[in-house]
C-alpha cells in the first residue's frame, strides 16, 4: 500500500511565520484515503473554509456501486446516497425522471475528413452499451430514453491532424433533452474530440468512448452553457491494449453541472489522464465525479481536477475514486484535487477515494488541498516588487493554466484562457 | 550613497487580547555598503523590525518614522517599498503554486526596473547566479519555493537579493537551519552583493555562526523591543562567549 499522504504534507505546508508568531494558513485542508479494507465509518474534512467537518458513512466499496442499463435498478435519489450527497436535488429532479425528449440539443459534427464517419445507433445496437455502464439514476434514464444514439468513428490507422468538433446546442431552457454519443476510434487511430456544449436545456447526455488497441485519443469536453442550463452526464471510455486516452473536463457555464468521467481498461499497457477545470460564479453548483477503474494488469492513470470559485453559494465538488482491483498487478495510479477560493461565500468539497485491493502495484497516490486566495502569496510577491493587482493575477492565472495547457487543442486553449480571463475579472483580479 | 534611517520606531500588532506593542522606539540608521548586524533572544522583536520595514500588513507602526533617502518608507505600499530599493530575505519564504520560478524572477526584475529585462543577458545572469549559490538549474522550472527544503528557499531569497540588486537588504534569521556548507555559500551571495552593489544589510540573527563569513561593522543587541547595547564585532564575540543573560536579566528586573 503507498498513498503520498507525506508528500501531499509537504505541499499544504505553504508555513508562513512573520515576525514573532506563527501565523498559519486558513482553509488548507486535507482528504482521507478509503481503503479496499477499510469499510467501516471514515471521517472526510470538507475543503470549505472554516466550516464544519461533516462526517459521513463512505459508501463502502467502489466495486460494490450497482451499474446497470435498467431504470428500474436504481431507484429515485433522495440525497442521503453516497453519489447525491452533494448534490443539488431539486433542480436536478428535472433530469433525473424517467421522461422522454422535449427539445433536443442539436448535434453538429465537424471535420469531414476521409476515416470520420457519423451514423446512428438504436438502443441496442452495439456498438452502443458495450462500453457504457450507467451508474446512477440520471445516467440511465437518459441512456433508455435516447432511442438514437450517435456514433462518430474514425476508421482504423487513422490519424487525424484536425480534431472533430461536436457542437452540441441546447435549443430551449427548462426543456428536457436526452442524449446519447458514441466516439469509436479504431485500432492505432488517433483522434481529438471536442465536444462543446453552449445554449441552454436540462440536458442529460452520455458519452461513450471506446479506445481500441494502439488508439491515441483525447476527448475535451467543454461546458459554456448559459446560467440556466442543467446538464447531468456520464462518460464513460474503455481503453485498449496500448492505447492513449486524455480526457479534459472544462466547466464555466450551466446553473448546475454534474458529469461522471469514467475510465477502465480492455486489456493492458493503457494509459489514462483526465483533467479537469471548473470556474464556479455566484450560484453555479459545479460537480465532477471520476473513476478510474484499475481492472486490468499494467495500466496507468493520472487524474487531476482544478477548481476557482468566487461569490456568494459558488459551490463545486470533486469525488475522485481510483479503484485498484486484486486483478490489477502492476497498476501506476495518481490522483489528485486542488480549488482555489477567491471570495467568501464559495464552497469546495473534495474527496478522492483510494482503493487498493493488491500490494503488486508501482504506484498509488492522492491529495487533495482547499486553499484562500493567500494574502502571504501576495505579501511575498510585492515585497519583490510586484503591484497588487499583477500579484494576484500571477498566483490565479498560474494555478489554472496547469489544466489549459493539458488541453492541446490551440484553438480551444485561446479561448478558455478568454473565458478565464473575463471569469477572473468578476471579482476584480 | 543611500541612508536608511529608522528613528524611535514603535510598532504594535493586534491580537485577541487587544493591541501588544512589540517594538518601543527603535533608532537605527544604515549607509550603503554597511554591514549592521542585529542580535537578540527570541521574542526581542528582531523579526517585527524586518517585517515592518518590508510593510507587512499584520504590524502597525504607532509612531516614529523609516526614511529612505528622505523618502518616507511607511507612506509606501509593500511593492513600492520593494522598487525604491528594500528587499526582506523572508524568513520563512512561502511557496506560490503555480507560479514558475522563471516567471517569477522575470516579472519581479521587470517591476523593480521598469522595464523588462534584455532577454538573453537575464538568462544568462540568472543561470550565472544560480550556479554561484550552487542551485539545480531544474529550480528555474518549478513552481516559487514549492517542495523546496528550507535551505533550498534561503538561498533562493539570496538568489533574488544578487539579481534584484537592492539598495539595502534585511536578512531575517536567514542563517538559521543552514547547515555550514549552505551557510557559507549564502553568506558569500551576500558578500558578493555587498561588494559589487555597494549593498548596505541589515543582517538578523540569533546566532553568532554567520558572523564568521560576514563581518558586520556594526553589532546591535536587541531586547525587548529595543536596541539594548550596540558596539563593533566585538560585542559579537562576547555574546558568543555570554550568551544573552546580562540583556535579559535587567529586562526581567
Amino acid at each position: 500500500m503507498t498513498n503520498s499522504a507525506s508528500a501531499d504534507q509537504a505541499e499544504q505546508v505553504a508555513g508562513v511565520e512573520v515576525g514573532e508568531a506563527r501565523i498559519t494558513i486558513p482553509g488548507m485542508s486535507e482528504e482521507g484515503e478509503n481503503l479496499a479494507t477499510a469499510h467501516e465509518e471514515t471521517e472526510h474534512s470538507h475543503g470549505g473554509l472554516g466550516e464544519s467537518t461533516v462526517k459521513a458513512k463512505s459508501g463502502g466499496s467502489r466495486a460494490d456501486r450497482t451499474t446497470s442499463l435498467n431504470v428500474a435498478d436504481f431507484a429515485v435519489p433522495t440525497g442521503r446516497e453516497e453519489e447525491w450527497r452533494f448534490s443539488p436535488l431539486k433542480k436536478l429532479g428535472r433530469v433525473l425522471s424517467d421522461a422522454a425528449t422535449q427539445t433536443p440539443v442539436t448535434l453538429k459534427v465537424r471535420n469531414t475528413a476521409t476515416g470520420v464517419t457519423h451514423g446512428e445507433l438504436a438502443l441496442a445496437q452495439a456498438p452502443r452499451g458495450t462500453v457504457f455502464l450507467a451508474a446512477d439514476r440520471a445516467a440511465v434514464v437518459g441512456y433508455t430514453q435516447t432511442q438514437t444514439a450517435d456514433h462518430i468513428k474514425v476508421a482504423a490507422n487513422t490519424e487525424l491532424s484536425e480534431p472533430v468538433f461536436l457542437d452540441i446546442t441546447g435549443e430551449a431552457a427548462g426543456h428536457r433533452a436526452n442524449g446519447h454519443i458514441v466516439l469509436e476510434a479504431g485500432n492505432h487511430s488517433k483522434a481529438v474530440f471536442v465536444m462543446e456544449h453552449r445554449g441552454s436545456a436540462d440536458a442529460n447526455l452520455n458519452v461513450e468512448v471506446i479506445v481500441r488497441d494502439g488508439a491515441d485519443v483525447t476527448v475535451v469536453s467543454l461546458q459554456r452553457w448559459d446560467d440556466d442550463a442543467v446538464h447531468v452526464g456520464q462518460q464513460d471510455a474503455e481503453v485498449g491494449r496500448d492505447a492513449k486516452y486524455k480526457h479534459v473536463s472544462i466547466t464555466l457555464g450551466g446553473e448546475v453541472v454534474r458529469l461522471n468521467s469514467n475510465v477502465r481498461y480492455s486489456a493492458e499497457g493503457g494509459e489514462a489522464a483526465m483533467y479537469g477545470l471548473y470556474f464556479a460564479d455566484a450560484g453555479q453548483h459545479l460537480e465532477h465525479r471520476s473513476f478510474v477503474d484499475h481492472n486490468s494488469p499494467r495500466n496507468s492513470s493520472n487524474v487531476l481536477y482544478k477548481g476557482a470559485l468566487q461569490g456568494q453559494d459558488a459551490r463545486t465538488v470533486w469525488v475522485g475514486d481510483v479503484l485498484i482491483r486484486k486483478a490489477a498487478e502492476g497498476t501506476d495510479s495518481y490522483e489528485k484535487n486542488q480549488n482555489l477560493i477567491l471570495t467568501d461565500g464559495a464552497r469546495a468539497d473534495s474527496i478522492p477515494n483510494l482503493e487498493i485491493e493488491t500490494g503488486l502495484i508501482e504506484g498509488a497516490g492522492h491529495a487533495s488541498s482547499t486553499g484562500r486566495f493567500d494574502e502571504n502569496h501576495l505579501f511575498y510577491l510585492m515585497a519583490r516588487g510586484i503591484p497588487e493587482k499583477e500579484a494576484r493575477q500571477l498566483v490565479v492565472r498560474g494555478f489554472l493554466n496547469e489544466i489549459v495547457q493539458a488541453i492541446g487543442v490551440e484553438s480551444i486553449e485561446d479561448t478558455v484562457q478568454q473565458d478565464l480571463e473575463n471569469e477572473l475579472k468578476i471579482a476584480g483580479f | 550613497m543611500s541612508t536608511l534611517a529608522i528613528k524611535d520606531l514603535h510598532v504594535s500588532i493586534e491580537t485577541e487580547q487587544g493591541s501588544k506593542e512589540i517594538l518601543k522606539g527603535v533608532t537605527l540608521t544604515i549607509k550603503s555598503g554597511e554591514i549592521h548586524a542585529i542580535m537578540g533572544p527570541n521574542g526581542s522583536g528582531k523579526s517585527t523590525l524586518a517585517s515592518t520595514i518590508a510593510g507587512h500588513p499584520r504590524y502597525k507602526v504607532t509612531s516614529g518614522t523609516i526614511t529612505l533617502d528622505d523618502e518616507d518608507v511607511l507612506e509606501m505600499s509593500v511593492d513600492e517599498r520593494a522598487r525604491a530599493g528594500l528587499f526582506l530575505a523572508m524568513q520563512y519564504p512561502v511557496e506560490v503554486p503555480g507560479v514558475t520560478m522563471t516567471n517569477f524572477l522575470r516579472t519581479a526584475k521587470t517591476a523593480i526596473d521598469g522595464e523588462a529585462p534584455k532577454l538573453r543577458t537575464w538568462a544568462k545572469d540568472v543561470r550565472g547566479a544560480m550556479e554561484k549559490l550552487k542551485i539545480d538549474a531544474d529550480f528555474a522550472n518549478r513552481n516559487v519555493n514549492e517542495g523546496f527544503s528550507g535551505g533550498e528557499k534561503k538561498r533562493v531569497e539570496i538568489l533574488q537579493m544578487e539579481l534584484f540588486k537592492p539598495k539595502f537588504a534585511v536578512l531575517d534569521e536567514t542563517d538559521s537551519g543552514l547547515d555550514i556548507d549552505a551557510l557559507r555559500v549564502v553568506s558569500d551571495g551576500v558578500n558578493r552583493a555587498h561588494s559589487e552593489n555597494d549593498m548596505g544589510t541589515l543582517l538578523i540573527t540569533h546566532y553568532t555562526r554567520i558572523l564568521n563569513y560576514i563581518t558586520p561593522q556594526f553589532v546591535h543587541v536587541f531586547v525587548d523591543g529595543r536596541v539594548a547595547e550596540q558596539g563593533g564585532p566585538e560585542l559579537a564575540d562576547e555574546l558568543e562567549a555570554n550568551g544573552y543573560d546580562r540583556f535579559l536579566a535587567p529586562a526581567q528586573a
